[in-house]
């Protein structure tokens, strides 16, 4: 009787093949990050050699490149990076918990209630630094509750949800607007930071909140993570696993709308990062796998590459949320379109 | 017919409606030229209505009244488009706002200045009908594929989406333009403020053509509401009217657009309150929307103007603070198997 052992082993070759092909996908997906990375390092308006670059970055002071690289650059990629760590994240876990690629925080109204909160507190309440990220967060999680208050009715609908999403990111929408206009100096660049998201005039002192946010919050979620996996079976069944489902799932609100809210506070609303990063991923992993930290990654790499192109491909410079939103809207129609087509019902 | 209110009661109902959106509007017509971020004497406004303006409250009046005019067209044209657009789609959750054809009429006009240097108020609207056109037809076509046909889910995710793309692309289109990049606002943010005579009456036509064809579709909307079937065996050409009475629809958007730039909700929020009280038959349901949409936009801009003294508060934000909660309840309302 061999072929039970035989069974066993070919189960295990296969779960070793997965396994190593779901490694090499990472290490591919961060080695794109780090590439794009580099070359937003190496190549602006001018070209800085990469011995230059990294002479600077060890600390020695360059004639000419000091400030560009110190200054400028540096501090650009690695808001980049890490903002599209996060928002891949906190979308990539909506879109898991909640079963559909459309529940992702630029709808349901978590993104708009933390840029919101971010421009009222600068705007109005003449903040700045860490206390506008905290704001930000808190509101996220406000509009979180807000929108699953709303939308509970004998269970959370999907449908509903993301409905209910759409109207109070409306509403929310609208107070930025309003508070940006009548801001007492109305500067364009400002107003599309809040509406659309930039990285213009990133500072390396936004790095240090952004790192600690995606450290705290993403260490929470990764405590999490088995207990996600199973909340993607559905509620029952991992409840029948073990999953203490309502724990599990307010760990998991806080821990994304914290990655959310503290990005958002920084670069404003990147128009489609959390919304595009997980179906991306997924993609990319195919069955094997956990998507979570493939879709950081590819967070951080559309945020780099929207930069990028935004800055330095295009005859004007445009902020990366104009151009990740141009990107991102054809996708969204093709995903509607895809599931409507299966005839699957949101 | 089947109603066990009498049809007497009912139309009585909605008579005392009609006749009491009328009064409302007169009120809120006077109360417009009266109230606003500057305090006017009666003198003053007397004398601005017989056509001077040598004092500054003079010329506060003469400014009001445009504006008064436009939120009256405007508020008319749109919620009268939504009505036509929920009957057209028996979607309870279309508005011109949330389907994203406003935003694509803001698009398509802006693209006219950017490439064609288009100026005059005639061309605005030309272009903003061609956006509100293009993106009737597709968030329609992409919101019915696949079975079940353009169930309120697909088709407000439609809008959504397309309205997200049209104001990156409206943003990358406007952003180079330096010139013109500071009137950015107006086309982000609808409000009927800086009106002028010389901008509204070259659309006046469009908006009486869109207004004659929508209220004249009302017979074929109230078939429409029994379902395709029925209405197909009652002796409609049902493809025939619903494109008939979307062209309606569409000519109102992009007249309104044209000259106030993207109102989300107003289109919504006025035909379900009105429906609640006065029913669903669409030969009032028209009529009293166009007064009821006139009046709340007018009401509306007061407010925006008196809340926030002394700046002003543009209607769109006034509509999507109103409008987003009255989106929810329908929304919580309706049983999820319906979205």
């Amino acid at each position: 009787m061999t072929a039970p052992a035989h069974s066993i082993e070919t189960l295990a070759a296969r779960r070793r093949r997965r396994t190593s092909r779901h490694r090499l996908t990472l290490g591919i997906l961060a080695g794109l990050v780090f590439a794009l990375f580099t070359l937003t390092m190496v190549l602006g308006q001018s070209y800085t050699p990469l011995t230059t670059v990294i002479r600077v970055l060890m600390g020695e002071n360059v004639e000419g490149a000091s400030f560009l690289i110190g200054t400028l650059r540096l501090p650009r990629a690695l808001v980049s990076v890490l903002a599209g760590l996060c928002f891949g994240l906190g979308g990539v876990v909506f879109q898991i918990m909640l079963r559909n690629p459309l529940a992702s925080p630029d709808f349901i109204g978590i993104t708009w209630g933390a840029s919101a909160a971010a421009v009222f507190s600068i705007v109005v309440l003449s903040l700045s630094g860490p206390p506008v990220s905290i704001v930000a967060v808190v509101a996220g999680l406000l509009a979180a509750l807000l929108v699953y208050g709303l939308a509970a009715r004998n269970g959370v609908a999907g449908a509903r949800f993301i409905l209910v999403g759409i109207g109070i990111s409306a509403m929310l929408r609208s107070v930025t607007s309003y508070i940006l206009a009548s801001a007492p100096a109305w500067s364009l660049q400002d107003a599309l930071r809040w509406l659309t998201g930039s990285v213009n005039g990133a500072q390396i002192s936004d790095v240090l909140p952004l790192l600690l946010a995606f450290t705290l919050f993403g260490g929470l979620l990764f405590t999490q993570r088995r207990d996600l996996e199973a909340l993607r079976m559905g509620d029952d069944t991992a409840a029948a696993l073990g999953v203490k489902v309502a724990r599990t799932r307010i760990l998991l609100i806080i821990a994304a709308v914290g990655l959310i809210g503290s990005a958002t506070a920084i670069t404003g609303p990147i128009a489609f990062v959390s919304f595009l990063a997980g179906p991306i991923a997924a993609r990319i992993v195919g069955g094997g796998g956990s998507v979570l930290i493939p879709a950081a990654l590819v967070g951080a790499a559309l945020v780099l590459a929207s930069d990028y192109t935004g800055q330095f491909l295009l005859p004007t410079r445009y902020p990366v949320g104009v151009i990740s939103g141009v990107l991102g809207a054809p996708y969204l129609l093709y995903l509607i379109v895809r599931i409507n087509r299966k005839g699957r019902s949101l | 017919m089947f109603s066990k209110v009498p049809s007497g009661h009912r139309d009585a109902v909605r008579s005392f409606w009609l006749v009491g959106l009328f009064a409302l509007l007169g009120l809120l017509v006077v109360l417009s030229i009266v109230v606003g971020t500057r305090d006017v004497g009666t003198d003053d406004i007397w004398a601005a209505l017989n056509g001077q303006t040598e004092t500054i409250g003079q010329s506060a009046i003469a400014v009001r009244i445009p504006r008064m005019v436009l939120a009256v067209l405007a508020g008319g044209a749109l919620a009268l488009a939504g009505a036509v657009m929920q009957g057209v789609t028996r979607n309870p959750l279309a508005d011109p706002g949330i389907l994203g054809v406003n935003s694509g009429a803001s698009l398509a006009v802006v693209l006219g200045v950017a490439w064609f240097g288009i100026s005059s108020p005639e061309a605005y609207f030309w272009s903003a009908l061609l956006g509100a056109a293009v993106t009737t037809l597709f968030v329609y076509a992409v919101g019915s594929l696949g079975p079940g046909g353009a169930t309120p889910l697909k088709l407000t995710l439609a809008g959504a989406a397309t309205s997200v793309a049209c104001v990156s692309l409206f943003i990358a289109v406007i952003l180079p333009l330096n010139d013109i990049a500071g009137g950015i606002q107006t086309w982000l943010i609808g409000g009927v403020g800086g009106a002028t005579f010389h901008r509204i009456v070259p659309v006046l036509p469009f908006f009486a053509a869109g207004l004659l064809i929508s209220l004249l579709s009302a017979h074929k909307l109230n078939s429409l509401a029994l379902g395709d079937d029925l209405a197909a065996g009652l002796g409609d050409n049902v493809a025939l009217s619903r494109i008939i009475a979307s062209v309606g629809a569409v000519l109102l958007c992009a007249a309104a657009t044209a000259l106030c730039g993207p109102i989300i909700f107003l289109g919504l929020m006025v035909p379900h309150l009105l429906r609640l009280m006065t029913g669903v038959d669409y030969r009032w349901l028209l009529p009293l929307s166009t007064l009821g949409g006139a009046c709340f936009l007018l009401f509306a801009d007061t407010l925006g103007r008196v809340v926030a003294r002394p700046d002003e508060i543009e209607v769109s934000i006034i509509t999507a603070l109103f409008g987003a909660p009255i989106f929810i309840w329908i929304v919580r309302r309706q049983k999820v198997r319906e979205l």
